[in-house]
């Protein structure tokens, strides 16, 4: 596939913005969405827009149908042994939030430890705080090093008998560094700890396979590839899922319903209660299969490197530029740079770089610790997806040049 | 005889519009921020600081003869650059008058897309702290 084949798929990528070709480097907060994920909802809208599992109607069994197909898609991409692991939610973040509180609910007690790492995005800080304070349990903190990668060395020593749980980004938001999830996976089974991966960056980017990574979960919103907004995973082992609490009560959630007590659902819908973002889900398996396509796609892939290589050689050359997540290995960064530039704001560079056509991200990144960790209010971040081009990532190093020029 | 709050926002708008490129707004921007008066660092406390998700805001201000006086700093220089314009328009003013005032010299100078509130900006703040400070004072 040549990239600028790809950027056809994308009806967004060809407007204008001021009057310039719209760069956007913002992949990594949400990507644009091609346009079989637009018929998709399209077609469910237009044709069988009808509430699913409840009705024996022909609209809605097509509806059911969609959204069916779009989890065994899921199950097939991330490699889980059975499509009733895969829970639908709304995003990365209401699936961490269900596991916070419904494993919180099943196995965390006063004084237990839960462990998140210093990188995480505040979606896999926040709701872990919530669960602690509720429980009374202890949050404690996996260290990163000044280039980015997690301590792993020290998770071992951080983990005692009370730990409930580790959570890890399986590539965090603003390192863009693939963390060693499998490793980490394995000293936490040594300690027959689970282990909850946070895949919102980590899906698009990495080979995901649950069953030999061995995480217990691992959670990932459909925007960040290519599906509609409002869609999100939870891939839960079942084993655990089982034991978990339902995070939220209403219809389709429920066994019997009786006033002297209710049953449950079997997984997955005990967790998806109320009527589900159908459309949206549905179009996770467009989005999933071109994201496939895309990977495997090895003149693509090596292409993709060219460009990521060509920026990480740009920034790091710069000394003005001080770039956050610095890999030993190039295969291990992906193509996304957090930076701060001396002397100047990130919020500037954004307000400019804007006003030139590109799209970028400014600020702490839902990220605050790890801002406070490098000592800096916040960063500036280019994040690019297969449908970026190599002249597009030299006019962002020319216009970042001409950026920093006129602020310094 | 001294000059209306309208009169001064039509002369801060007119000066502004005289550029038409983005790029030429800013760097008139940057030059107004990086000109405005300077805000001791002592005055840098957290009760005057505005934190928002991008550039930080500090806001001084004082009441004399019945006037508010505003000083204000940020360390994002654009930012700065709008608070020059700001304070230019506001400081200096009763609290009647800035009570009065609809703000919609925002709309006008074209920045309102960097003072939507879901920017998270400091200046968002900022604005409404003046509005908060003249209703106080009263």
């Amino acid at each position: 596939m040549d990239p600028k084949e790809i950027r056809n798929l994308f009806p967004a990528l060809s407007r204008k913005v001021y009057g310039k070709s719209l760069v956007y480097f913002d992949n990594a907060a949400t990507a644009q969405r091609p346009q079989s994920v637009i018929d998709e909802w399209t077609r469910i809208s237009s044709t069988c827009n009808a509430n699913i599992h409840r009705a024996v109607h022909l609209m809605s069994e097509e509806a059911t149908q969609a959204y069916e197909d779009a989890r065994e898609c899921v199950r097939g991409f991330i490699n889980a042994a059975e499509s009733s692991e895969i829970v639908f939610t709304s995003g990365a973040t209401a699936s961490v939030n269900l596991v916070a509180f419904s494993f919180g609910e099943a196995f965390v007690s006063e004084g237990d430890e839960i462990i998140v790492s210093e990188s995480e995005h505040h979606s896999d800080i926040v709701p872990w705080q919530m669960m602690c304070n509720r429980k009374k349990a202890v949050l404690k903190v996996l260290h990163v090093d000044d280039t980015g990668h997690l301590k792993v060395e020290m998770l071992e020593s951080l983990m005692t008998e009370r730990t409930r749980i580790v959570c890890v980004a399986h590539i965090s938001n603003v390192l863009g560094i693939v963390n060693p999830v499998e490793k980490i996976a394995a000293i936490c089974h040594g300690k027959g700890v689970p282990v909850l991966v946070d895949g919102a960056q980590g899906v698009v980017h990495a080979d995901v396979d649950v069953r030999k990574t061995g995480c217990d979960f691992y959670v990932f919103s459909g925007h960040k590839i290519y599906a509609a907004p409002g869609t999100g995973v939870l891939y839960g082992r079942k084993e655990l899922l089982e034991k978990m609490p339902p995070y939220m009560g209403g219809g389709e959630m429920v066994g019997t319903v009786r006033f002297d007590g209710t049953t449950y659902a079997p997984l997955p819908l005990k967790f998806e209660a109320g009527t589900q973002n159908f459309a949206g889900a549905a179009t996770l398996k467009p989005a999933l299969m071109l994201a496939m396509e895309m990977s495997r796609d090895e003149e693509l892939c090596r292409y993709c490197d060219d460009v990521r290589d060509y920026l990480l050689d740009a920034l790091m050359k710069d000394d003005r530029i001080r770039l956050y997540g610095v890999p030993e290995d190039r295969s291990e960064k992906i193509s996304l740079f957090s930076f701060t530039v001396e002397g100047v704001h990130h919020e500037d560079l954004a307000l400019i770089l804007d006003k030139m056509g590109i799209a970028v991200r400014s600020g702490q990144m839902c990220a605050e610790p790890l801002m406070d960790r490098y000592g800096v209010t916040g960063m500036l971040r280019a994040s690019l997806a297969p449908y970026n081009t190599l002249e597009e990532a030299e006019y962002f190093v020319e216009s970042l040049d001409k950026a920093i020029k006129m602020l310094r | 005889m001294e000059k209306s709050l309208q009169e001064i926002e039509n002369e801060v708008v007119d000066e502004f519009s005289m550029f038409d490129e983005w790029l030429d707004k800013y760097e008139y921007l940057i030059e107004l921020g990086k000109a405005l008066n300077e805000y001791p660092d002592a005055e840098k406390t957290d009760d005057k600081l505005i934190k928002g998700c991008q550039s930080r805001v500090w806001l001084d201000w004082s009441l004399k003869d019945g006037k508010l006086f505003f000083n204000a700093d940020s360390d994002a220089i654009i930012t700065k650059g709008i608070i020059s314009l700001l304070i230019k328009i506001y400081s200096g003013r009763t609290p009647e008058e800035i009570a009065s005032s609809d703000f919609s010299v925002i709309d006008r100078l074209g920045l309102k897309e960097n003072l939507s509130p879901t920017r998270a900006n400091g200046l968002v703040s900022m604005i409404a702290r003046i509005r908060e400070l003249a209703a106080e004072n009263l």
